[in-house]
């Protein structure tokens, strides 16, 4: 990737961009998620919510959606980043850290101080991307069981 | 949990190592440094040399350096090249069923955190726990100062 690479806020033109983007990685989501997304983040211009992406030479290779949260399980207002991709033609570029530092200074000028995320324990690749930005386990510990059927 | 010795001088030697991989170090470098045993280093770094995460150099001004790749070995690669990070659960043969579903409960609770620990060791990459390091380090410095 020799080409300036730029973060910029999501537009509605990337939908489709940011789409493919997810479907090359571990949890390929519906359409109607990523819509429900950009209605959100995109067209609601949210204060407290950032959709970015990166691009280089006119393409989306990478997005990142984070927002401020506040009170979720007694915890004061933090920044959580609930999605994350790069294509993997230029992974290991630095492209998820220029994405997650803009998103960390935009949720601390926001006004949070810890940023916080949830990745699957087997999803290694996404673990060790946080890992190396820094992030650690956290105060919080997620639990879970099966519902039993009826 | 409690990591074996050889685990832990596994880690001291290969991140010593992996901090500059053009360098060779001898064992009594690497051992006088984290001040350990020298002979209990040099077996362990025969172990780092056979799973190829280390080379050693022989002849006059030889010694180990690192032949890994940086940023895809993991804490836990280095140390199951030691033990298996299972815990040991003592168990007896339950003479009763409600005596052996408490066994069973309590290796189910010893699977949850070897999980947690494993998921843990296997996401830091040598590169991630030398930045790290090396974050803490000016961080001390700066303290310091």
């Amino acid at each position: 990737m020799t080409d300036p690479l730029t973060i910029r806020n999501a537009i509605l033109a990337d939908l489709e961009a940011v789409i493919a983007l997810d479907l090359v990685g571990l949890a390929a989501k519906e359409t109607a998620y990523w819509r429900e997304i950009f209605d959100r983040y995109v067209s609601a211009g949210k204060d407290d919510g950032f959709f970015l992406v990166a691009e280089a030479n006119a393409e989306v290779i990478g997005f990142i959606v984070g927002e401020v949260r506040a009170w979720e399980f007694g915890s004061p207002p933090c920044g959580w980043v609930f999605a994350l991709g790069v294509s993997p033609a230029v992974r290991e570029q630095g492209v998820g850290e220029l994405m997650f530092q803009e998103m960390c200074a935009r949720l601390k000028r926001a006004g949070v101080a810890i940023v916080r995320t949830m990745v699957d324990r087997e999803n290694k690749l996404t673990l060790s991307f946080f890992r190396s930005q820094g992030l650690r386990s956290g105060r919080y510990i997620e639990l879970e069981k099966p519902l039993a059927d009826d | 949990m409690k990591m074996h010795k050889a685990s832990l001088f596994g880690l001291y030697a290969v991140l010593e190592l992996a901090s500059d991989p053009a360098r060779q170090l001898s064992a009594t470098d690497i051992a006088e440094k984290y001040a350990i045993s020298t002979h209990h280093l040099a077996k362990v770094l025969r172990t780092l040399v056979r799973s190829g995460l280390v080379q050693a150099v022989r002849g006059v001004g030889g010694g180990y350096r690192f032949a890994g790749v940086i940023n895809r070995t993991t804490l836990l690669d280095v140390i199951e090249l030691f033990e298996t990070l299972e815990s040991e659960l003592d168990t007896p043969h339950p003479q009763s069923q409600t005596a052996g579903a408490v066994v069973e409960e309590l290796q189910s609770i010893t699977r949850e955190i070897d999980d947690l620990t494993k998921a843990v060791l296997d996401t830091i990459t040598l590169e991630t726990a030398l930045n790290s390091s090396r974050l803490r380090a000016g961080l001390e410095v700066a303290h310091a100062g």
